[in-house]
């Protein structure tokens, strides 16, 4: 029997669910209503964030070594499909909602000063309290069709507020393309829980997992099969290649749902995924193969993206892209705690880097906005000695910046070091990993490289932001400052969480997450590195972080920059990059526009109205009417034709009749 | 007493009311019209508590009519027929209220064949003797017709006459069916008689014959559903009706097509049903419903033609779950023939009241109106979100269990449908995109008004059914789920007994 503390774990989805829909009526009814909608929008995620260290608080007490499942109503019962309303807390999804609460209040705190001017103000934080319910479903679900609830309910939120200045149609489109994209995810989620389905005969967690080893054959078709598609839902979720695109796009939405969304919460949403279904990837070592290496492309693909784009948020889009790939390598390596561990960190620092980005749009949007200047407010070709005029984010934004190059003794180094340790113990029994781990590598140095940039252009050299504008720039209200010194504290000391042996920790993370992770390790063959191999891969990626670091303050010359407006346009590599290797554009060619073509061109003006509708439908009319007419010119009245009509009648019927 | 009358008063009462509004002054004949189809819903929702799911067809009352034809009025619910019972009286009273300020001419009319088609409705649903049934097809057939061809769009007197001899001629080959079926029956039983019992009783041993009269079944339901390629008729009856018959025709006539399958081709055929060939070829066409009916929805200007081909990739859903003929499947087409009732019914309503504001279907005349219409943008967000099956809503139920049904007995045909959940996101959200986001580049969008009392009237019951059916549909679920067994099982015991004979 649970103790009273769980049985509150309703709450914890519940608050965030009140708040959206207070704020939902607020913003149709009272929208000026500013006060009441941030006391709500706040106050609920503040108190959602108590229930969930209450609950899990619980749960820590409890020395639970399977789910707490709470079982709610009967959703969808159907014969033998018994569906649940169920939720269920365990220590996978335990570090999730205190992330997801956390770190979402601390954005929803930074909001209020962000988006305090903005007129949709009541409909934001309606949108972005209902996000927090969806993901917290998601976490929380104890089946996958609950499960399912969230990973759509995030979906559609991430839609609303992408396209949240919705008048603006680049916005609306963005907003789009992210949903639709996730919808071809959503398709391969979909399949897969038909086939767990049809194999496990339940669609219960619990009931699957525990079931798995007997029912799925290890390496079998169908193990690969359910990974598979399932791991394409986390393509879309996730953005990783081939469903990244959206994710760039979806840096049209206010900056603050960038940092909840688009790098702490929701786009891990796919890493989450596989780590809970651990023990299925664990029986498909091609399944486990190909989260790996879509993982590691990822990550290197989208770290050379990262080194030429101009957009301040872009730059930290592709960043994340590339971030979301290495949990992947983690997940798809079978480090799952590593992977979480990823999670964790990345959600700190990655938070941190866009709500300081976010700080700097502020302050460059008011300073343009106050000399009515029409310029670009995010590329950072207009920035530049940013840090005499934000001296607070500047410093926090270069503590996430070391983090997530991978310095000691920031939170990202621990995490990015143990995903690569692991891939490469995992290369001494499966060589394929070695590249796994080489792409990893490869990406840490353009991470680091590409963050250097960053920061110098956004804060060092000289500004270019313009001489009457500089006056306006100033650094954000102590509500915008106070949510980033906290995540720079978390920046800081979260490494702490899963302080490896090697260097003397206890492991803290891997060891809570063993009840949940330990049945698919356990699937796996252990792999051991030797102490001194470990210390040389730890030193390795440092060095590279190092070189990174170090080869951007060379290479890179801040002060030869112009502004956005008079800057030359890219050449060669260089506007390879800029362009994303055309991927978009790609797509558009082969795909989006052959099936709209294809659509209005062949299905509907030619089969639909030609054929279908032309010819059989009203080609049946035509002929009816033609046959009409010809039987009305034989009424022609004229017995005589009568009559020779009649013998020809009757001679044709004899005639059958006699042969 | 209930139970046995309640059927014959939902038929009965709103053909007075029909006569009362024809009577009385044209000003008030709307205002009747709501009142007694509102009293026409509360007769039926008792019929929610009486109905008890483990006893088959109920509420049964049987009096003869023509006997020396072997005719009789039967008429009788079981869980598939109770919730298109239901879902009929449900909208009938919001096609009313919807319809105020759309119908501005020829009032007693309008509202008078609104009444009459009720009746027809409801009788399709409820009727067990085939002769009963096919009066009533042809009853409804009749003020729909006449709906769209007075109160329709400049193209109306074209989509009528489409929509009738579309129709008509599906069912006159059905009435030829059902007069073989009862001859061949009558032939080996020596009783004559269009008693549904009576016919699916004595069903075996039809041999050939059965895929002729199976074919014509086939052609009338096929046409009503409507399947591809039968579906021409059903984008111009939908853009020149009037509100209120999009969405009664969306919302209840489709299901006619869908709701004869299940209550007489499937009983009364098994063996065809369940033969290869004619399995092969039904959910071929259904998936290229889902398909393609998406594809060209997707590329349509006029926002009710857009809504108008998505009803056949719904319905394509429908017809894949039955013809995957299980238990899942079979609930789940139900709950997509309730769901698509609520959910494009709502779509047409809102299509109703933009052109109501704009005097336009086109998708083109509207953007950006979210700034100036929140509520009505809101709404429009949530229906259309419905429709695309999102979790948690109706429509993500109701997909979900005809997909899951159906992959257990055809799984690469299930996941090609499970595609159509991407293309339901291609068609819906652009249109919405361009509906009510984007620039508000038009200066007659900037004034338009927002939801009405009325409007919100018309609305909230349908937003109230797509959270509550997403969110608990078990009331609905283990009230069909006995009916639905009882198909599945027989169907394909009949079947299998069936095809050992020959």
């Amino acid at each position: 029997m649970p103790a009273v503390p769980l049985s509150l774990l309703w709450l914890v989805p519940a608050l965030p669910l009140v708040g959206f829909v207070v704020n939902g009526t607020l913003a149709l009814a009272r929208p000026t209503a500013k006060r009441a909608v941030s006391i709500v929008g706040v106050g609920t995620l503040v108190l959602a964030f108590a229930a969930a260290a209450i609950a899990v608080a619980g749960l820590a007490r409890h020395h639970a070594t399977a789910p707490l499942v709470f079982r709610y109503w009967e959703w969808i019962p159907a014969g033998d499909l018994q569906v649940a309303f169920a939720l269920q807390l365990d220590q996978l999804a335990a570090v999730m909602i205190l992330v997801v609460t956390g770190v979402g209040a601390l954005i929803h705190v930074f909001s209020v000063g962000y988006m305090h001017e903005d007129p949709g103000y009541a409909r934001y934080f309606a949108y972005l309290n209902l996000f927090v319910f969806f993901m917290l479903i998601l976490v929380l679900g104890a089946n996958f069709p609950v499960m399912f609830v969230g990973w759509e309910g995030v979906g559609l939120c991430s839609y609303l507020l992408i396209g949240f200045w919705f008048n603006e149609q680049i916005n609306a489109d963005a907003g789009k393309k992210a949903f639709i994209v996730n919808r071809i995810g959503d398709f391969g989620f979909l399949v897969a829980m038909f086939l767990i389905f049809t194999r496990f005969g339940s669609l219960d967690f619990e009931t699957v997992f525990a079931k798995a080893p007997a029912v799925l054959m290890p390496g079998g078709a169908v193990a690969t099969t359910i990974t598979l598609f399932l791991f394409l839902g986390c393509t879309g979720k996730s953005a990783q290649i081939p469903l990244y695109t959206w994710l760039p796009d979806a840096m049209q939405g206010p900056t603050p749902v960038s940092a909840l969304i688009h790098a702490a919460t929701m786009v891990t949403a796919g890493v989450y995924l596989v780590a809970r279904c651990g023990v299925l990837f664990a029986l498909s070592p091609l399944g486990s193969a190909v989260v790996a290496g879509v993982g590691a492309l990822t990550a290197l693909f989208a770290a050379t993206i990262a080194l030429k784009q101009w957009d301040i948020k872009r730059v930290l889009a592709y960043s994340t892209v590339s971030q979301l790939g290495y949990m992947f390598v983690g997940a798809g390596t079978g480090a799952y705690a590593a992977g979480i561990f990823h999670l964790v960190t990345h959600a700190f620092f990655k938070a941190l880097l866009f709500l300081g980005s976010g700080s700097v749009i502020h302050a460059m949007h008011h300073a343009y906005h106050a000399t009515h200047t029409d310029a670009d407010a995010q590329d950072m070709r207009n920035m530049g000695g940013l840090r005499h005029y934000l001296p607070w984010t500047g410093a926090l934004m270069w503590i996430a910046t070391l983090a997530i190059a991978g310095i000691p003794p920031f939170a990202g180094f621990f995490s990015k070091d143990e995903i690569l340790g692991a891939a490469f113990a995992e290369a001494t029994i499966r060589p394929l990993w070695y590249a796994f781990w080489a792409m990893g590598l490869a990406a840490a140095l353009l991470t680091a490289f590409y963050m250097t940039r960053l920061m110098l252009y956004t804060f060092h050299g000289p500004n270019r932001t313009g001489e009457r504008e500089r006056a306006h720039l100033h650094e954000a209200p102590p509500v915008m400052t106070g949510p980033l010194a906290l995540l720079g504290i978390l920046t800081v000391l979260g490494g702490a969480l899963n302080v490896p042996e090697l260097l003397g920790g206890h492991a803290f993370l891997e060891r809570w997450l063993e009840p949940v992770t330990g049945v698919a390790q356990r699937l796996q063959p252990a792999v051991e590195v030797a102490h001194a191999t470990e210390w040389a891969l730890v030193a390795g990626a440092v060095l590279i972080a190092v070189l990174g670091i170090v080869g951007a303050f060379r290479l890179l010359k801040p002060e030869a920059l112009v502004s956005a407006r008079l800057a030359p346009p890219e050449r060669g590599l260089a506007r390879l990059l800029w362009k994303k290797w055309y991927v978009d554009e790609l797509y558009d060619a082969i795909i989006v526009r052959p099936v709209m073509w294809v659509s209005r061109e062949v299905l509907w003006k030619i089969v639909d109205a030609r054929i279908v509708d032309g010819v059989l439908v009203n080609g049946t009319a035509a002929a009816s009417r033609a046959v009409g007419w010809l039987g009305s010119r034989l009424q022609t009245g004229e017995v005589g034709v009568y009559v020779v009509l009649f013998v020809i009648g009757v001679l044709a019927v004899v005639g059958a009749a006699v042969r | 007493m209930y139970r046995q009358w309640v059927l014959t008063a939902l038929l009965a009462w709103p053909l007075g009311a029909a006569l009362v509004v024809m009577l009385a002054p044209p000003r008030w004949a709307k205002h009747i019209a709501l009142a007694t189809s509102l009293v026409e819903f509360a007769i039926s929702v008792p019929l929610w508590w009486t109905f008890a799911p483990a006893d088959g067809m109920q509420c049964i009352l049987d009096v003869p009519w023509i006997p020396s034809w072997g005719i009789r009025y039967t008429v009788g619910v079981d869980g598939i027929s109770l919730f298109m019972v239901l879902l009929t009286t449900f909208l009938v009273p919001l096609s009313v209220l919807g319809s105020y300020a759309y119908i501005t001419t020829r009032e007693r009319g309008f509202y008078a064949l609104l009444l009459v088609l009720t009746t027809g409705m409801i009788g399709v649903f409820v009727a067990l003797d085939l002769f009963l049934f096919y009066v009533m097809w042809e009853v409804m057939l009749i003020p729909m017709y006449f709906i769209i061809g007075v109160w329709g769009g400049e193209r109306r007197i074209y989509a009528a006459i489409k929509f009738f001899l579309y129709t008509f001629f599906g069912s006159l080959l059905m009435l030829v069916a059902i007069l073989a079926l009862v001859y061949l029956v009558g032939q080996r039983t020596g009783v004559y008689s269009f008693a549904y019992a009576h016919l699916t009783a004595h069903i075996g041993g039809l041999g050939s014959v059965a895929f002729g009269l199976f074919g014509a079944f086939f052609l009338a339901f096929a046409i009503k559903v409507p399947m591809f390629p039968f579906h021409t008729w059903l984008p111009d009856a939908h853009v020149e009706a009037p509100t209120a018959g999009s969405v009664l025709l969306a919302g209840v006539l489709l299901k006619m097509g869908t709701y004869g399958f299940l209550r007489f081709a499937l009983p009364l055929f098994p063996a065809v049903a369940v033969h290869p060939a004619v399995q092969r070829v039904i959910v071929a066409l259904s998936l290229i419903g889902i398909l393609y009916g998406g594809l060209v929805a997707m590329v349509q200007p006029d926002f009710k033609k857009l809504i108008a081909y998505s009803s056949v990739a719904h319905l394509g859903f429908v017809m894949l779950g039955i013809w995957a003929l299980t238990l899942q499947s079979v609930q789940g087409a139900l709950l997509v023939m309730i769901n698509h009732g609520i959910s494009t019914g709502g779509l047409f309503f809102l299509a109703g009241m933009l052109y109501e504001r704009r005097h336009s279907r086109l998708i083109e005349a509207f953007g950006g109106i979210a700034k100036t219409v929140p509520m009505l943008a809101a709404v429009l967000t949530i229906v259309s979100l419905s429709s695309i099956g999102l979790p948690a809503t109706n429509g993500f139920v109701g997909e979900f269990l005809v997909l899951l049904g159906t992959f257990r007995t055809y799984p690469l045909p299930a996941t090609i449908a499970t595609a159509g959940v991407v293309v339901a996101a291609m068609y819906l959200l652009p249109a919405l995109q361009r509906v009510i986001f984007n620039p508000l580049d038009k200066s007659v969008n900037e004034k338009l008004a927002d939801l009405s009392l009325r409007e919100i009237a018309v609305l909230v019951p349908l937003l109230a059914c797509i959270v509550w059916i997403g969110v608990y549909p078990k009331p609905i679920l283990q009230r069909m789920e006995p009916s639905a067994r009882q198909l599945v099982q027989s169907v394909r015991a009949n079947a299998a007994s069936f095809t050992a004979v020959r």
